[in-house]
């Protein structure tokens, strides 16, 4: 008897924890969507300090480019190689120029640059907003009448939004480069061939287009997700820290699941 | 209310969901006036400032600033007021990413479209009048914590506020910075005829700079009058206060559980 009370006891503690997990989660889900609906709102005001939206480009943009060219370079780099090997065995190998833009263009490029733009940029951006909060500086703006989410959040989001098809293309570009650097310069495949199968082959709406839409919504996701959790973010040591890692992850999981609808809706059936 | 009433707070109710934080707070604030709330920590102090600007909103009572009832205005109504009211916080909140001249100019350029060189000397006369003219190129980081409250008593009084409000300006400084930024909000009120508010814990420096007292005790007000009234007072709790006695109605102990229980005396154990 003693026993099925306690049962029953655990099994009323687990169902109450649930459903305050979801009761939290989808009041956490509202606050965020109000949140991002404010952001968009006052866009108007944050363009209205366009000079601020260019320092933001300049934070989440340029400081982010060497990460994303090493990295880009190298995949382009990895995949030149592993590529090679594979196609050599069909006696395919003047069609690596294909294999490794449309694998960048298409895939690797967006959600690669997306993971590393939200580990590099993303994570400063959440730290920045949530250290603007902890020391007082965003309640300072409030009480000066200046809107801190069109000043602060608005600036960082829109920055993130323009700066990452950029730096996806970025990325895109400079691994054709080290495909070609390894295919061509070292392994010796012709340059001709190289160049006019990838010119053939990768299609600029189909393929370059989509590419670019994936970068700018996973961009898009990657600013709402580290400026809500920077404005949101606990005003204390810990509770930035959390939030910065929160951010990361966040990112990462929203990239890949993006990445996997939007291919489901672009690049099956074709 | 009196002509030379600035600030009129009556029957003033606020609680954080069930906590019960401020009880029937009347108080008046009259211009040119420096005036000092003080109270143990916790007491409601800063809630009280964030009442007068309008961050929060009282659950009853009325908070009247100028003539204008803050605790009825909407979104507009509430940016005009803060804009005639300047909020220094407690560590500064200077913007961290701005220098001491474009922390100051922070205000007359989002709410003024004077020319930028009008703005130049009007800001080097308020860091002038801080005595920190020669710090304007600086950087937030570079400055010492008084330097800091003063730029940020500066970027308050930018736009010429009729009133101001202290949060715990003395915390954390040196004798000589003490006595600077007490004489400093002594001698601006004077000067640009404000009135300024002070929230502090600092009973020496505040009796020496302020027009009235007043002392808030569970969230009420236990006392109230000129720095020479509150010194002779029979209150218990103020006089345990402003001579920082350690008997009276301020237990050393936070409230508990029996020493027995905790100890496991006499066989009891918590």
């Amino acid at each position: 008897m003693v026993w099925g009370a306690r049962v029953l006891k655990a099994l009323a503690s687990g169902f109450s924890h649930i459903g305050r997990s979801v009761v939290e989660g989808t009041w956490r889900l509202g606050y965020a969507s109000r949140f991002l609906a404010l952001v968009l709102l006052r866009s108007g005001l944050s363009f209205g300090r366009f000079s601020l939206v260019v320092r933001k480009v300049y934070f989440s943009g340029v400081q982010s480019l060497i990460i994303i060219l090493v990295s880009g370079l190298f995949v382009g780099m990895v995949l030149g190689l592993q590529g090679y090997e594979t196609l050599v065995r069909y006696g395919s190998a003047e069609a690596l120029g294909t294999l490794v833009a449309l694998s960048l263009v298409r895939e690797l490029g967006p959600v690669v640059a997306a993971l590393l733009f939200a580990s590099r940029a993303g994570s400063a951006i959440t730290a920045e907003i949530g250290l603007m909060k902890a020391t007082e500086q965003l309640s300072a703006m409030e009480v000066m009448a200046v809107d801190p989410i069109a000043r602060v959040v608005g600036p960082h989001f829109w920055g993130a939004v323009i700066s990452m098809p950029l730096l996806a293309a970025m990325f895109s570009a400079i691994g054709v480069f080290g495909g070609y650097l390894i295919g061509v310069v070292l392994i010796g495949v012709d340059d001709g061939a190289f160049w006019s199968q990838m010119q053939a082959a990768v299609d600029f709406r189909h393929d370059v287009m989509n590419g670019i839409i994936k970068s700018a919504v996973f961009g898009f996701a990657v600013a709402a997700i580290a400026t809500f959790e920077g404005y949101d973010a606990p005003p204390t040591a810990e509770g930035v820290s959390g939030a910065t890692t929160r951010t990361v992850v966040t990112s990462a999981l929203a990239i890949l699941a993006l990445d996997f609808v939007l291919t489901s809706f672009m690049f099956t059936g074709q | 209310m009196a002509a030379d009433t600035l600030v009129d707070i009556r029957n003033l109710e606020f609680a954080y969901g069930a906590r019960q934080i401020l009880t029937g707070i009347s108080m008046t604030m009259k211009r040119g006036q420096v005036v000092a709330i003080m109270g143990g920590s916790g007491c409601g102090k800063t809630t009280l400032l964030k009442l007068i600007s309008g961050t929060l909103r009282p659950s009853s009572g009325e908070v009247v600033v100028n003539g204008e009832a803050v605790h009825l205005m909407d979104t507009d109504g509430l940016a005009r007021h803060r804009r005639k009211l300047g909020v220094l916080f407690q560590f500064g909140a200077l913007f961290t990413d701005l220098s001491v001249f474009d922390n100051v100019a922070f205000p007359l350029r989002e709410h003024t479209d004077l020319p930028e060189e009008l703005i130049r000397d009007l800001v080097l006369l308020k860091l002038h009048s801080v005595g920190l003219r020669g710090a304007h190129a600086l950087m937030p980081h570079q400055l010492s914590g008084g330097m800091a409250r003063r730029v940020a008593l500066a970027r308050s009084i930018a736009l010429d506020p009729a009133l101001v409000l202290f949060d715990e300006p003395f915390t954390g400084l040196d004798p000589i910075s003490l006595t600077v930024t007490g004489n400093l909000i002594r001698r601006l009120t004077d000067t640009l005829g404000m009135t300024s508010v002070v929230v502090t814990h600092d009973v020496a420096e505040s009796l020496k700079i302020v027009d009235e007292v007043y002392f808030i005790a569970d969230g009420r007000i236990a006392a109230h009058g000129t720095p020479a009234e509150v010194r002779d007072t029979r209150d218990a709790f103020v006089h345990q206060f402003i001579y920082g006695e350690e008997d009276g109605p301020m237990r050393f102990h936070f409230p508990g559980g029996s020493m027995d229980a905790d100890f496991g005396l006499g066989g009891a154990r918590a």
